[in-house]
């Protein structure tokens, strides 16, 4: 069996938002129909969204750091906003887990959106209808898109690579790897509802350097390592001498 | 979560609908056992039939406008398997069709009220089942994850069912008064205490989610800096009410008084004094405190979702 999901490194990610604003293209410009929008250029512009960077302060100033969250439908294993639907318009799909809104087929409850505890489900104030992440299943199956590209437009956007994307019921996929790896994990798990986005925690970095590193293995001239001589009359750290 | 009035106004009339019924078919059972004095099929159980009919439409008329595409709402059949939603909208209008069924045999002197009554019950009791599953079955929204939602949803619609049967058969001029009277005052002091049960309960309530496990750090002191946005969006429009703990605590104490001590001593006083408009009185002031209550109940739910929406900027 297939799960596709995403793999958010918060290591890695920056806050730009070029995942926000790539999904927000790619998902209004779709045979789905627009996400609307309403007064985007006046007071109070509202709108809907599948994916949002929020920003946490972790820990208190000078020990402090600022966490870049980016939150988007998790596409549970245990989606709890499917079975409360009403009409059978939320579903997951079996081939590939992703979890879905039919729009023809909502009726505009909101009951899901109750039900899915990581609110990331949006109401579209225009076509009344619930929205979510799609995972761009209509860009992730598209033969006229090269391979490569076959991708959420998100992950395809975001220029630290912080979003890794693949099968994660595949132990030797990308994700995969970076969960057992990276130690990835899962929001809310008190809920049971088994998230397929996964997220890889802030590491400590420490810069490694090693000799080769700062000196050309090859050091034609035998220069790289020499420090520069100062000359006879340049001062030096004790006044005295610098030879 | 942000109360919607059309959520507000179904959950309260078909409560008063069922009630309503409840209180005409125990009527019915009654006299059957010679408990009560039997009453006239037409002026009393047909009309009230008739009147129960009307609060459960109104109920339904009122929860088209919480869709967004109420053109759709048949669909809402489709998963009775695994959506207590589904079934409600299953079992409300199969009940609905039974309480018909049992008014127009009154109305019409046909035999076996008794049988269409019973059935009616079953689906009865269904719905108020199905109508407090929606909320209680939302395990995240702790609040409501209870069994007394149901038993309240149970209490407060058979309460405000009552209250209603009981100036209704004053007004007809049968001897139900007392009986029907007695059933309100129970029925008030019984969902007073389940509904302060949950209260307390719900004043205990330690949140399972955190905004440590919402974003998955293990930090003691974690703020929220920027949600994503600057103005609103679904998700602080649908689950923030925006009013303070001192309106709160005002629709609170309102629904306290409102719905269980004054209507109770309403029905007292109407009944010693034999006075319609009292008993009358007693019904509305139970319906305006079981608005209040419906406001404070979605209001009190805290959606973990909210934990993402602490702060705009």
């Amino acid at each position: 069996m297939t799960q596709l999901a995403l793999v958010i490194d918060l290591n890695v990610c920056v806050g730009c938002h070029a995942c926000v604003t790539s999904c927000k293209e790619w998902n209004t410009s779709g045979v789905a129909g627009f996400l609307s929008d309403d007064r985007p250029y006046d007071r109070d512009p509202t709108g809907t969204f599948f994916n949002r960077v929020q920003t946490f302060e972790v820990g208190e100033y000078p020990d402090a750091q600022t966490v870049h969250f980016p939150k988007s439908c998790l596409h549970c294993e245990d989606p709890p906003c499917v079975p409360v639907c009403p009409t059978g318009a939320s579903y997951k799909r079996a081939e590939d887990g992703i979890v879905l809104v039919d729009y023809d087929k909502c009726i505009g409850c909101k009951y899901c959106a109750w039900a899915c505890p990581y609110g990331v489900r949006e109401v579209d104030e225009h076509q009344k209808v619930m929205k979510k992440c799609t995972l761009c299943v209509d860009r992730i199956y598209d033969p006229a898109l090269p391979e490569a590209e076959r991708k959420p437009a998100c992950v395809m956007a975001c220029p630290t690579s912080a979003r890794l994307y693949g099968d994660i019921h595949d132990p030797e996929s990308v994700v995969s790897k970076a969960i057992r790896e990276q130690g990835g994990y899962a929001l809310m798990p008190e809920w049971g509802t088994q998230p397929a986005n996964h997220y890889l925690p802030r590491r400590r970095t420490e810069m490694r350097i090693h000799k080769d590193e700062l000196e050309r293995a090859d050091n034609p001239l035998k220069i790289d390592g020499l420090l520069p001589k100062p000359a006879l009359k340049e001062p030096a750290l004790d006044d005295v001498t610098s030879w | 979560m942000n109360p919607a009035f059309s959520v507000i106004f179904l959950t309260t009339l078909i409560g008063v609908g069922q009630g309503l019924f409840l209180a005409l078919y125990a009527a019915e059972l009654g006299s059957a056992f010679e408990l009560v004095p039997p009453q006239d099929s037409r002026s009393f159980f047909a009309l009230g039939a008739a009147l129960a009919l009307g609060f459960l439409a109104a109920g339904l008329a009122a929860s088209f406008f919480h869709l967004g595409r109420p053109e759709r709402a048949w669909r809402a059949a489709a998963r009775w398997r695994t959506s207590w939603l589904s079934r409600e909208v299953i079992v409300l209008p199969a009940f609905m069709a039974a309480v018909l069924c049992y008014g127009a045999a009154h109305y019409l002197g046909l035999p076996a009220t008794l049988m269409t009554g019973a059935v009616a019950s079953v689906l009865c009791l269904a719905l108020f089942v199905c109508t407090g599953m929606i909320y209680a079955c939302i395990k995240f929204l702790q609040e409501w994850a209870t069994p007394l939602t149901v038993v309240n949803y149970l209490l407060l619609g058979c309460a405000s069912g009552f209250a209603f049967a009981t100036p209704m058969a004053a007004a007809t001029g049968n001897g139900l008064v007392v009986p029907l009277a007695a059933g309100a005052v129970m029925l008030s002091l019984a969902a007073w205490a389940t509904r302060a049960a949950a209260l307390a309960r719900n004043r205990r309530i330690k949140p399972k989610s955190t905004v440590q496990t919402a974003i998955g750090i293990k930090h003691p002191r974690i703020a929220q800096k920027a949600q994503g946005f600057m103005c609103g969006s679904f998700n602080t429009r649908e689950f923030f009410h925006g009013r303070g703990g001192q309106a709160m605590s005002l629709v609170k104490w309102g629904f306290i008084v409102l719905a269980f001590p004054a209507p109770v001593a309403l029905i007292a006083a109407g009944t010693a004094l034999a006075s319609v408009p009292l008993l009358s009185a007693a019904f509305i002031t139970q319906y305006l405190g079981l608005i209040a209550e419906r406001w404070y109940f979605f209001a009190q739910a805290n959606h973990p979702q909210n934990l993402y929406y602490q702060a705009i900027s």
